[in-house]
């Protein structure tokens, strides 16, 4: 058995047509892991000590169990708990939280780069804490790591295919039915693979771009 | 509680499937990851560009799906493996593609201070990297092998969707034959992953540590 | 020590008079900037060869060819009489391979502005590695070889020491310790005391007058010491802007210096 143009060409439109949702739900979880993020990386700095270690707990936990052992958990146990979401709005979330522990790392790194006389020259010109973190120190903290952070939207993008363990019909679980339906798998998990391929190569050289703008842009901030 | 208790000696069987599946990839893995990386730093350009093809390949596709092409397609071409033994090569080849970025990523942060003394003590290509340059690169290169790790750890859990009965599989079949036991056994899998995990979160820590020792400086 | 095997090295080229080192029209360019405009330059067996000139002048740059860790843009660099970035079959010059440079390689040795040691091994090992990989002596021999010259350079004490732990001073002397072992008939210096503490840079001076005086070792010093350079020096090479701009016997470059470039760059010396 070998590759079957006629085959390939018959089914990619079925596979391709659930693009829209997997870029929706790229972009959802997204944004759940760029604000969850910041407010771990908050949090985890608290002076308030048991929230930070909490945090700190939590992210250890979060980043090393298998996302799909959570996306199971926020989906089938949380309604034992009255949290009832659809699949959709579960496999936003588990994405999201997952690698809001990631992100915050990252934003970690961007804060703990900013050289500390900017925290002083803050509080000498008397700014209150949230200016001083909104005004001061994340304008600073953010931009050289935006490389980074783009590059979580690609991450997030290749893992959309582990939601077919819920039932979202991403490329994965379309190929996998058009795969049993016919009995030919060859061509509709490669389409899958060449459509991760098409569109995560050419986001990743502009995040590549990105990054080297960033470096010239932001490569002189050293104090 | 008790359903807690109930539940953990019934994981403990895939618990090891998914430590047998941890242990096989990794080896993959770092065998991969040490072929690919030096093919990267070659200095003939088509092994270069081999390995930098099969690196964006596995990099720029999804682990599930490399394991579904493993699985469900390979044997168009007469290739059938074990869901264990797809397993194993779908994630030895996917996280050895990263990892020998961090090979790479390690040879290329030796000093080039080093690569001329060796040059200047005639040693040949070979007995610079393997004498100078990796014994160094190595240390450079361990914090990342301990975070790939991790990452490993929570990839092995995809197996159970080839029907391999690993850790993840076997909470499936205890949640699907007593219901009431939802939240216990995905609670209980969290933390069996967790403990699994323990070891190579502190090692990672640890190596992370002392990674610049014995390195030369730039 | 080793006389057998210098011994073997010469009689392959009996002839005395021939250049151990010739550069001939050679030039290099970094891009579009030439850095050597047409250096000729020979170096006879067991001379010493002092470079001095202002930054930038392409002092390093001219022995890091010989080296082979740059490659000239044209002309000829010869070892022995046969060329170092060329191979001759027949009568054809081809690109010297691998093969070729390890060759003549074997011939040279060098000492780095900042030591370059290997960080991973003990200061033994350092000094006895690639006698035991690249030249096939036994440990036995190698070691034995290693803490004759380790004593000489007064670091007979810190074998298993680690480089990490010693000072830039020692650190620079076991790195010359670690290229003499290797025998070369050319050793090239490259700044050797410009990255140490002023009160470390005699005692590695001090090394290099020892061994130029004992050895018959070609050297090749690049340097900053103009007392150093009188003192050791055969041959005095003043370079500026990629050219010879004068050279000669020490006493009469730093006591009567023709050019006015080098009565400048000497002045600014005598005056510090
Ligand atoms: N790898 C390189 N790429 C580009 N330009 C280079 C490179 N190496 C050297 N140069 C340039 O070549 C010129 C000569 O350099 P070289 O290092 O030989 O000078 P030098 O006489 O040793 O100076 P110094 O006393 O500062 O060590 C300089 O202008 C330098 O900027
Ligand atoms: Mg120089």
């Amino acid at each position: 058995m070998t590759w079957n143009w006629e085959f390939a060409f018959e089914i990619f439109p079925e596979i391709a047509s659930a693009i829209w949702l997997v870029i929706g739900i790229t972009i959802g979880a997204y944004i759940v892991s760029l604000v969850l993020g910041l407010v771990l990386t908050f949090a985890r700095r608290s002076s308030f000590k048991p929230l930070a270690y909490l945090t700190y707990g939590f992210i250890e936990f979060v980043r090393s169990t298998p996302p799909l052992v959570q996306l199971f958990f926020v989906y089938f146990a949380l309604p034992a708990i009255g949290i009832s979401l659809n699949k959709y709005a579960a496999g936003i979330l588990t994405l999201g939280i997952h690698y809001s522990t990631y992100l915050s790392e990252v934003y970690r790194s961007g804060i703990d780069s900013v050289p500390k006389g900017q925290w002083e020259a803050a509080r000498a010109m008397n700014f209150s804490k949230i200016q001083t973190w909104f005004r001061v120190i994340l304008p600073q903290a953010i931009p050289p790591v935006i490389p980074m952070i783009g590059n979580y939207l690609l991450v997030l993008f290749k893992e959309t295919p582990l939601l077919m363990a819920i039932g979202v019909g991403e490329f994965l679980q379309e190929a996998q039915l058009i795969g049993a339906s016919n009995f030919r798998y060859l061509e509709p998990i490669t389409i899958v693979g060449l459509l991760f391929l098409l569109l995560s190569y050419p986001s990743a050289v502009l995040i590549n771009k990105l990054e080297q703008r960033s470096k010239l842009g932001f490569g002189t901030r050293k104090n | 509680m008790e359903a807690y208790i109930n539940i953990l000696p019934r994981l403990l069987p895939g618990a090891v499937i998914t430590v047998q599946v941890l242990l096989a990839s990794a080896a993959l893995a770092f065998v991969v990851a040490f072929v690919a990386g030096l093919g990267r730093v070659s200095k003939y350009s088509i092994v270069r560009k081999i390995t930098a093809v099969y690196v964006e390949l596995f990099r720029g596709t999804s682990l599930l799906v490399q394991l579904f092409w493993i699985y469900f397609a390979l044997p168009a071409f007469g290739i059938q493996f074990s869901p264990f033994l797809a397993g194993v090569v779908a994630l030895g080849l996917n996280y050895g593609a990263y990892a020998s970025e961090v090979v790479r990523g390690a040879i290329l942060a030796v000093p080039s201070g080093q690569t001329e003394a060796s040059i200047a003590l005639n040693m040949s290509n070979w007995q610079r990297m393997r004498l100078i340059i990796l014994p160094q690169a190595f240390r450079i290169m361990l914090p990342g092998f301990g975070n790939i790790s991790i990452e490993l750890l929570k990839g092995t859990s995809l197996v159970s969707l080839i029907t391999l009965t690993d850790l993840t599989y076997k909470g499936l079949i205890i949640q699907n034959t007593n219901l009431s036991y939802t939240m216990p056994v995905f609670v209980m899998l969290l933390v069996v992953y967790f403990i699994i995990a323990l070891p190579l979160i502190i090692l990672a820590k640890k190596l992370e540590k002392n990674a610049s020792r014995g390195v030369a400086k730039a | 020590m080793g006389m057998t095997e210098k011994q073997l090295k010469s009689s392959n080229k009996p002839d005395k008079e021939m250049p151990l080192v010739q550069y001939e029209n050679v030039t290099k360019k970094f891009g579009d900037v030439e850095v050597l405009k047409g250096l000729d330059l020979e170096i006879k067996q067991g001379e010493k060869v002092a470079l001095i000139g202002p930054s930038g002048s392409g002092k390093t740059t001219i022995i890091r060819m010989l080296m082979t860790l740059e490659k000239p843009s044209g002309g000829v660099i010869s070892l022995n009489g046969e060329p170092l970035w060329h191979k001759k079959i027949g009568d054809k010059l081809v690109p010297a391979d691998e093969k070729h440079l390890r060759k003549l390689r074997s011939d040279i040795g060098m000492v780095f502005q900042h030591f370059n040691l290997f960080p991973h091994m003990t200061i033994l090992r350092n000094v006895t590695e690639a006698p035991i990989h690249v030249l096939g002596l036994s440990k036995e021999e190698a070691n034995e070889r290693a803490v004759d010259m380790l004593n000489k350079v007064g670091l007979g004490d810190k074998l298993d020491a680690y480089p990490e732990q010693l000072s830039g001073g020692q650190k620079q002397r076991v790195a010359i310790a670690r290229a003499v072992v290797m025998h070369p008939k050319v050793m090239l210096f490259d700044e050797v005391t410009s990255a140490l503490d002023p009160e470390l840079v005699g005692e590695v001076l001090q090394v290099i007058r020892d061994l130029a005086k004992e050895t018959d070792m070609a050297m090749i010093l690049v340097t900053h010491e103009m007392d150093f350079a009188r003192d050791i020096a055969d041959r005095v090479v003043f370079l500026h802007n990629g050219q010879i701009e004068e050279e000669g016997h020490p006493e009469d470059i730093f006591e009567t210096p023709e050019s006015e470039r080098l009565q400048g760059f000497l002045s600014r010396f005598l005056n510090t």
